[in-house]
Order: C-alpha cells, then structure tokens, then sequence
C-alpha cells in the first residue's frame, strides 16, 4: 500500500464539502464546454452544409479562370455530359450542370441587373436548397424552356408576379446580343435580401440558347452528404478531368472562401470564452489548494522536522490535486457523454429556432458534434489547468522552515 | 564515543525592536547511550537547543556535530536526509497525521525512508508492539487517548531505528500514569537498545527519570550534573 497516495486521498475528505464544491465547479465547467463546445461544431457542420446547399454545392467543376473573372467565355464545354460522368463517378444523384450570366432584366416599366443562372430542373433540387424556398407558384420543370424562378426582392422592383414576362438583355460567350423573354413561374423568398435582389434561375438548355454556349455551362455542381467525404470526392472527379485541360475541382472552401473566415473568426471568439471559465475554475482549485496548504503549515512544519523533504510535501500536494481532478475529469466526462448522447438523439432547440428553421429551410434542431474532441476537449484542458493550479500552492512549501511552520496555528 | 557535541552556541532572536538571547556560548556533550535532560523555565533555551541538535534550526554561531557529522555545516537536504534516517523526534503535541491510522502514521515515515512496501506492514506493526500499541494499529488518532497518541509518535520516531531520539516536552499533555507510561518506554529503549535520548522538559517528575540532567537558564548553560534516575516516585 503506498501510504503517500492513501494519505492524498483521505487529505481531500477533510473537508469534503469544499473538495465537492470544486469537484462540482469542474465538474459544472466540463459539462458546459462539452455542451457548448458540441453544439458549436455542430452549428458549424449545419452552418457549412446550409450555405453550401443554398449555391455552391460541396464542389464544383469549373474552368480554372471562371472563379476569378466570371467571364462568359471561362466555360466548361459538353457541361451536361460531364455532369452525367461525375453522377456515374460518385454513384450520387446530387450533381448538376449550370450556367451562369449576368444580365438586365426588364418588365414593363423596370429594369434591374440580375444574376441569371441556367439549371438543370431535374437535378437541380438534389445539389441546391433553393427550389424548396419558392414561397409562390413553382420550381422549374425538366420540360420548361421559357420558364424563370426569380427572387421576390426582384419581383417586387420590377413590379412583375406569377405568369408575367421579364426581358433578358445581356452578352452571349462569344460576345454577341444576347435577348430573351421568359415567363416567371415561380417567386423564391430565402430571406436573404441580397440573394433575393439579384436572383433569377432558368432551364439550362433555355440559358445556353440565349447566351449563345452550345453545349457549354460554368460549372458542375456536386452536393455529398457529409464535409468528410469532400476530400474524397474532389480526388475521384479530379480523375475524370485531363491533367492539362482547363478544368479544374474546387472544394467548398476554395468557393467559398468567407465561410471558412466566418467560422473560425466565431471559434476564436468561442475560445476566449472557454479560455476565461477555465481560468476561474483554475483559481477556484488554487484557492482550494492554497488554502489546503495554508491550514496544514503546522503539519508540513513536523513533516518537514521528521525529514522529508519539500519535493516530497509539493508531490503530495500534487497528488491531492491529480486526484481531484480525475475526479473531476472521470465525472465530466461521463456525464458530458450522457449530454452528447442525449442531444444527439433530441437536438436542441431553442424560443425562435423553428420558425427561422421553417424560414430558411434549415433543420428544425441543432444536432451537437459527437467526436472525441467535443467530448475530451473542455474537461481535458480543465484537468491540465487544474494540475496547473496547484504549482503555486506546491511552490509555497519549498520556503517552509520546520521550526516556523510547527509554530503555526 | 559522543552522540552530539555542541561548542559555543550561540543564538538570537528578533521581536520587533528587542533582540532575544536563545542560546548563549552553549557547549555541552553527549555521549551514545546516555538519557539526558534538558532542563529549566520557559524561555531558558531549551527547545532552542533541541532544535538546533536535530538540525531544525541553525545557531547563529559555534559548532554542532551529531554522530560525525557537523550540523552547522550541512545544507537543508542533508539536513533532512540526517533528521529522517539518523534523529527520531517526539513533539509535545504528538503531531500525528489525523487521517492516517496508528500504523499508517509509522508505515508514512517508512516509505519515505525508503522500506520496501513488502516489509513496511510487519515492521510497523511490530514497532507498534513495541510501544504497547497491540491491537490499536487501525486507529485513527482521534480514536486513542493522549499517551496512546504519543506511543504513536514514538513508535514513528524509533521505526527508523535511530541511534538518537530527541524529545520537547513530551509529557506536557499527558496524565501522570500516561507520562510514567512514557518514560518508562524510553528508558526500555534507552537500556535495551542503546537509544540515546535528549529530552526537553521543565517537568520535575520527568528529571526524575535522567541520568544527567543539564539545566539552562537565559540560554546559558547553568549546570550539567549526573544523578542518579529515581522515576517519578520519588520526584
């Protein structure tokens, strides 16, 4: 039997009640980064896949000058084609061929600058969240040809609804007039004003008879169901493009550069928090220690008497606080598992969430990240700053002198 | 051959403005073997010198040797090292570790002197029979009565086996049967063992029990005499 360890141990109970106290702040503060930690990185997974699936996809195919410039002429050729051999590649539905040009919409007494993207309405639902926002009318059909959805920011400046016609004025890719009239059968509310403002989706075959492109888009879309399999993913339609050509496969980040920023500007943010409730519990354990060391100097001074050392006092010191924050470590992180579990089969919601979800098209519920680093990650930093914690109270013992400390009351 | 020789210590303490006198040119030898006391009122240096022979607290001048070795010579870790395997110390206030058992409270000090863990059970417990301690090895010491408390402090002060046991006071919290009970242990362990002891006390019954008893007053040395030991019948 290791007495020092007994000794440790039964040191913690001799007053229980502030040993479960700080036991209880750690134990309080590992629950909540586990919470909070969880739920932020399942935000993000959420956050990624509900941008991605408004308009990029998770990748594209693309020529590789299109994401700088946005030229006409910066196009893929046989887009359809390429679109059908990514399908059979990745064995998903979720790939569609798009076309993209910018153009001056006009009704009968308004015209507006608008963003035209040319879809395939077959496959269109399967990679973009965007036919399931249509608040009015429909989305496009694999037969329309003529046919236009349009953002309802747009709608109301031209002054046009359901069944009435928008002129399209714009450039073709070999930089000839392009003109069209199409016919708005559906009116899309995202809830985002500037998407809303500029938005306008026609049939692909419809968009690449206007502007001119043959057989040509801007880009092949492609929606997986999870960020993990992007990697993958990009490799596997990499190896469908010729190594010399023009195309090239962006990941969700290289196309949406912001949202990568976004996050990681809202984890630092995260972070900080953390950062101070883990120094408050820090200071709680050093006050519990100092204070434990404190009130026994007339022990340590007869230990000392008897020869021990200082090391000897600061490593049973040390492990009084090793075991408290196991104790600390062992319940956070059971009960922080019990949380994860239960949130990732409930979600979490909160006063407001549904009616946003319901606005957005976002998932009802906010489902937690279930990793090891949602689960370990809070109540491990905390138990490593805990064992911090007690270097300053351990420090103190090596200034103690025997005939001094015995004379402490 | 002498267990501890003291020369010319000196020693002084500040409070405040006031400049106090704990030992003044002390010199004084011990033989191995011998059972002294250290004698006189409160303030008289006693403790002063006790601490200073176990190297508990530096003279400000002169010479300490304890064994062969010059105390005032030494750092803080030889020191230590000199107190835990060579000095057994029993305090007044027995100064045991509450949460520990009467054995544990022995085993403790054996596992920082190094014993293996397979041998410290049956030497603790054996020391403890020792002290007349039998059968009380799993106690807490709140759960044993004053003398029962300092037997465990002896047992934890002789578990090293020292050729030197030094003691402050050590029957000043103890009933006069307890405090018989305790001299009489460490004259079985003076006599059997060979244990020299130096004990502190201004208590006339203990001085009863020495066979040389060393009186300070104002921290000088005021006598050094033999007597012949009569316990505490006769005190």
């Amino acid at each position: 039997m290791n007495v020092t360890w007994v000794l440790a141990w039964r040191n913690l109970w001799r007053h229980g009640r502030r040993t479960w106290l700080t036991v209880g702040a750690m134990v309080f503060c590992n629950l909540l980064l586990v919470f909070m930690i969880s739920l932020q990185l399942g935000s993000y997974q959420m956050m990624i896949n509900n941008s991605l699936a408004m308009v990029s996809g998770h990748l594209q195919v693309q020529h590789r000058d299109f994401m700088a410039d946005q030229r006409m002429r910066d196009s893929v050729p046989a887009v359809a084609a390429l679109a059908d051999s990514v399908r059979e590649a990745l064995g998903t539905e979720a790939v569609a061929a798009r076309g993209q040009a910018f153009a001056l919409a006009s009704s009968e007494d308004r015209s507006f600058g608008v963003l035209i993207t040319g879809v395939q309405p077959l496959y269109e639902p399967s990679v973009s969240s965007f036919p399931g926002l249509v608040s009015r009318g429909r989305y496009l059909q694999a037969d329309d040809r003529d046919a236009i959805v349009i953002g309802a920011v747009l709608a109301r400046n031209l002054q046009v609804d359901l069944g009435g016609e928008l002129t399209f004025l714009g450039s073709g890719r070999d930089g000839s007039f392009a003109a069209g009239v199409a016919t708005v059968v559906g009116i899309v509310d995202t809830g985002i004003a500037d998407i809303d403002r500029v938005v306008a989706q026609v049939p692909l075959v419809w968009f690449q008879d206007v502007f001119t492109m043959a057989d040509a888009g801007h880009a092949v879309v492609v929606r997986l169901d999870e960020l993990d399999a992007v990697p993958a993913a990009v490799s596997t339609v990499s190896s469908l493009l010729a190594a010399d050509g023009d195309l090239r496969v962006l990941d969700w980040d290289a196309l949406q550069p912001g949202l990568r920023q976004a996050i990681q500007s809202d984890m630092a943010s995260g972070w900080l928090m953390y950062g101070v409730l883990i120094l408050l519990v820090a200071f709680s354990v050093l006050n519990t220690q100092l204070m434990s060391v404190l009130e026994r100097t007339r022990e340590f001074g007869v230990m000392l008497a008897l020869g021990m050392s200082p090391g000897r006092l600061a490593r049973l010191v040390g492990i009084e606080t090793l075991l408290m924050a196991s104790l600390g470590l062992a319940l956070g992180l059971f009960l922080g598992a019990l949380l994860i579990w239960y949130l990732s089969v409930a979600g979490f919601t909160y006063p407001g969430m549904e009616e946003m979800a319901a606005r957005f098209n976002m998932d009802e519920r906010m489902y937690p990240e279930v990793s090891l680093l949602a689960l370990a990650w809070g109540p491990v930093t905390v138990f490593v700053f805990t064992l911090l914690a007690a270097v300053y109270p351990s420090l103190r013992l090596f200034r103690l002198q025997p005939v001094a400390a015995m004379r402490a009351v | 051959m002498s267990a501890i020789i003291c020369k010319d210590l000196c020693k002084t303490f500040r409070q405040g403005e006031e400049v106090i006198t704990g030992l003044d040119n002390v010199s004084l030898s011990i033989d191995a073997g011998e059972f002294v006391c250290l004698s006189g009122p409160s303030g008289s240096g006693k403790t002063t010198l006790l601490n200073a022979m176990g190297g508990l607290d530096t003279p400000d001048s002169g010479e300490i040797t304890v064994g062969s070795q010059r105390l005032d010579q030494l750092g803080k870790g030889e020191l230590a090292d000199i107190r835990l395997n060579s000095i057994g110390f029993v305090f007044q206030a027995y100064n045991l570790i509450p949460v520990l058992s009467a054995r544990e409270n022995v085993e403790f000090i054996m596992q920082v002197q190094g014993v293996p863990a397979a041998q410290r059970g049956q030497l603790a417990e054996q020391v403890l029979a020792d002290v007349g301690l039998q059968g009380m090895e799993t106690r807490l010491p709140a759960e044993l009565s004053g003398g029962q408390q300092q037997r465990v402090a002896v047992a934890r002060a002789i578990a090293s086996k020292p050729r030197l046991v030094l003691a402050d006071e050590p029957t000043a919290n103890l009933d006069t049967h307890s405090a018989a009970q305790l001299m009489d242990l460490f004259v079985a362990l003076n006599e059997d063992k060979g244990v020299t002891f130096v004990i502190s006390t201004h208590d006339t019954r203990v001085m009863g029990y020495a066979r040389r008893l060393v009186r300070l007053q104002d921290g000088r040395l005021i006598s050094d005499e033999a007597q012949q030991p009569h316990g505490m019948a006769q005190a």
